[in-house]
């Protein structure tokens, strides 16, 4: 009990005293992560739109495996991102490896197939509503994707809330394409797990109480905006 | 252009037919829609007017028989329908009525500045920045009526569009489309209300169990109706 109170003391006196080594690991996950959504969401939302309202050979199938991708293990995703960006990989060629590019693609592949599938099911309950309208004006798939994209864009904008939560918080991917690198790639959860296994006990729970906060954090701006759009009727 | 203008009417339905899965909900529709004519559909709750409206409309694919425009191949653009429950985009009043004609391929500032002369039209010009959403079912229905003028159509299909509304709104909404009629577009309706059938209909189509009972002037369907089916119909109704 004591260590808790100790390094819970040590941890509060390193936030307070804003130390540069903590700050710098936060704000490289913050980056790697905002990056990792950015381009899964530039993939994942047409994806999930099309697969709502458009009708082609296989959309079942893809909508089957895109929900099964949801829960795939962080690790496995490490290994395989690992696997394609190393030297005899598809993608070796740009040496990504142990970069923090390499780490946004990983969380990027990660967190993809959840925001494809929460998409569709948004996008999927909007066309319900709007299906014999857009026909009525003769709106073809993709301008109806596009269109209902738009009109959902605040239940979206959770999405991605939800889709960030999910990468900051990994720790499995991040680790194995990062290489957990001190100043490089060290991002907020290899940190925590270096630092408890080498009894930096403090960092490491400064590092856990930003990580809780900033989760706490996105899921009240995701009530608030749900809560919002609901209200002004958006 | 004189000639494509023609070229869409009649709108001629033979043999259509509906029984998805076994169930008959029409069967042996043949109906013929002249241009400027104003059609409505009346029928008790069930018979298939929502249905026979969407595969005129080309919503809904008939199980059989032909829905033929004039000499088109295809189902013509210039067409609109209204819906019992509005469908408001999650956007601006202004934005709605736009909506429709950017997708045709308008530039946007030509679409919002048609759009804007059609909400004049429906007299909802001073909303036209507000969500869609939050206006009232009336409002919403008369952005739709603009939303559907707006695309010049040269036929209007129109479901109960005053089904849910008060007594106030049906009436600014059956005067718009008196106005669109008198303006040329031909108008297809179904409606409960029988004192706007009268005031509005042309033609009278009687729709009972899938089938067209019969099809008359208004103003003989409402004084002699030639089926016994529509004679019980008009006495249950209220006026
Ligand atoms: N798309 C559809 N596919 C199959 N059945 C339908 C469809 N739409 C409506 N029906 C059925 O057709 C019947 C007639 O419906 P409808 O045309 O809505 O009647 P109404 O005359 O009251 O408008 C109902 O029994 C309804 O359940
Ligand atoms: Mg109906």
């Amino acid at each position: 009990m004591d260590t808790f109170t100790a390094s819970l003391d040590a941890a509060l006196a390193l936030l307070l005293h804003a130390d540069a080594h903590l700050y710098g690991i936060v704000s490289l996950s913050l980056r790697v992560s905002c990056l990792a959504v950015l381009l899964a969401a530039l993939f994942a939302l047409p994806l999930g739109a099309l697969l709502a309202v458009a009708q082609f050979p296989g959309r079942r199938t893809l909508t089957v495996l895109v929900n099964g991708f949801m829960g795939l293990p962080a690790v496995v995703v490490g290994l395989i991102v690992y696997l394609s960006l190393s030297r005899a990989g598809p993608l070796g060629e740009l040496g990504l490896l142990f970069t923090p590019s390499a780490m946004s693609l990983a969380q990027a592949v990660l967190v993809a197939p959840l925001l494809a599938a929460l998409t569709r099911q948004i996008v999927e309950d909007a066309w319900f509503e709007y299906a014999d309208q857009l026909h009525s004006l003769g709106v073809s798939p993709r301008q109806a994707a596009l269109t209902l994209l738009w009109d959902t864009r605040w239940s979206l904008s959770t999405v991605l809330l939800a889709g960030f939560g999910r990468a900051i918080s990994e720790v499995g991917a991040v680790m194995i394409v990062g290489g957990n690198i001190d100043g490089v790639t060290r991002v907020m959860t290899t940190a925590i797990a270096l630092e408890t296994s080498k009894g930096d006990l403090p960092l490491a729970m400064g590092l856990g109480i930003i990580l809780v906060a900033l989760v706490l954090l996105l899921n009240a701006l995701a009530q608030a905006i749900r809560s919002w759009a609901a209200r002004s009727a958006q | 252009m004189t000639a494509m203008k023609t070229a869409m009417f009649p709108l001629q339905l033979s043999g259509i037919g509906f029984a998805p899965s076994g169930t008959t909900i029409l069967q042996d529709i043949n109906l013929t829609i002249a241009e400027g004519s104003c059609t409505v559909i009346l029928g008790p709750n069930g018979a298939g007017k929502s249905v026979l409206m969407r595969i005129m409309h080309g919503l809904l694919a008939p199980g059989s028989g032909r829905v033929e425009w004039g000499s088109l191949e295809e189902r013509p653009l210039s067409q609109a329908m209204l819906f019992q429950r509005p469908v408001m985009l999650r956007r601006s009043v202004l934005s709605n009525v736009a909506y429709g004609l950017h997708v045709q391929g308008i530039p946007i500032p030509e679409a919002k500045r048609r759009a804007l002369a059609a909400l004049e039209s429906v007299g909802l010009q001073h909303l036209a920045d507000r969500p869609a959403r939050v206006l009232s079912g009336g409002e919403q229905q008369r952005v739709a009526l603009a939303r559907a003028a707006a695309l010049q159509p040269r036929i209007l299909f129109l479901d109960e569009p005053t089904a849910s509304l008060d007594p106030g709104a049906a009436r600014a909404i059956e005067s718009g489309i008196a106005a669109l009629h008198a303006a040329g577009i031909t108008i297809v309706m179904v409606t409960h209300h029988l004192g706007q059938a009268r005031r509005l209909a042309r033609d009278i189509v009687f729709l009972a169990a899938g089938r067209i009972q019969e099809c008359t002037p208004a103003h003989d369907f409402f004084r002699q109706p030639q089926s016994q089916a529509a004679a019980d119909f008009l006495k249950e109704e209220l006026p």
